[in-house]
């Protein structure tokens, strides 16, 4: 097997295990089961899925909002994505965290593998880890007793890590972490890591003292 | 609720088709391609700091620093992964 789809089939069963505590959670949010499917098949954004059974029990506007919010990321992996990535209309489904960051290969080639096989992987395991999970729902009374909410950030670590070769990008990961956190008391939630997309942005339109190397 | 459901999601494909729909003059730009490369380092960053510190220090913290330990190690992405989840499952059953 390729190491690319062997690494995609890994964020695969890494995210599946998340998506049994997303089903579990969604149950207990007050979802149904065909609820929680629903979610996982048609929203397909982890984040987003979070935030959405998080918050509607709070309201709906809040829920949607914030589910959108988060989601708008997938616009920024898909400008990049863009050129290597056909039909767009399918495409379009399976661009989350996870095949975006696989997709950071020298090739096209490696990156439309890298990209299908993460997003094909995570698609699959996700959907049944979240009928799973919503299954045993009261089972699974306390996902987080399994230590499964502390999977999540750690598959994110794994992901970003590859990327912090540069100075540039180790500045940008630091000030992000910082600026998120520290927002978190005052912001709407799901919105900290919007302000962490705020200083990538700044970052990217300040002028530059320097080439930044590829 | 199904209301909810599906707006949330149509929206949230809508937002991926439109990222993959700009125009290819847009996509040169050399500020929007050091966008595409510096914002999902601060997005991931940003989710690790809220989800592993976002309600104060507790076992999740310590499921982070054992990640960046089988990190170091250059363990594989699935030991990264189950080495956090135990380190909090286990010091959650001991605390």
């Amino acid at each position: 097997m390729r190491p690319i789809v062997r690494d995609g089939l890994g964020v695969g069963v890494a995210v599946g295990a998340l998506g049994l505590s997303f089903g579990a959670l969604a149950v207990a949010s007050g979802l149904s089961v065909l609820q929680a499917c629903a979610l996982s098949l048609l929203m397909f954004t982890g984040a987003s899925q979070f935030a959405f059974v998080g918050l509607i029990g709070g309201g709906v506007a809040a829920a949607v909002a914030t589910a959108l919010l988060l989601g708008a990321r997938n616009s920024l992996y898909g400008l990049r994505l863009a050129p290597y990535l056909r039909p767009r209309g399918l495409a379009a489904h399976f661009v989350i965290d996870e095949s975006a960051a696989m997709a950071v290969r020298d090739t096209p080639d490696d990156t439309r593998l890298g990209f299908w096989s993460a997003g094909l992987a995570v698609f699959a395991f996700w959907n049944v880890a979240t009928l799973i999970g919503a299954l045993a729902g009261n089972a699974i009374s306390d996902p987080n007793a399994f230590g499964l909410d502390a999977a999540a950030p750690a598959a994110f670590l794994a992901l970003l890590a590859p990327r912090l070769t540069t100075r540039e990008p180790q500045a940008i990961a630091g000030l992000a972490a910082v600026a998120a956190l520290a927002s978190a008391p005052f912001v709407p939630a799901g919105t900290p890591v919007l302000v962490a997309a705020v200083v990538a942005v700044a970052a990217a339109l300040a002028p530059q003292r320097e080439p930044v190397p590829a | 609720m199904w209301g909810a459901i599906l707006v949330a999601a149509a929206g949230c494909y809508a937002l991926k088709v439109a990222g993959l729909s700009v125009p290819q003059r847009v996509l040169d730009a050399p500020r929007v391609q050091r966008l595409a490369l510096l914002l999902p380092v601060a997005l991931l960053a940003a989710l690790i700091s809220v989800q592993s510190f976002g309600e104060g220090l507790d076992a999740r913290a310590a499921g982070l620093a054992a990640a960046v330990i089988a990190l170091l190690l250059r363990a594989p992405f699935l030991v990264i992964v189950a080495s956090a989840a135990v380190t909090t499952a286990l010091l959650r059953l001991v605390v």
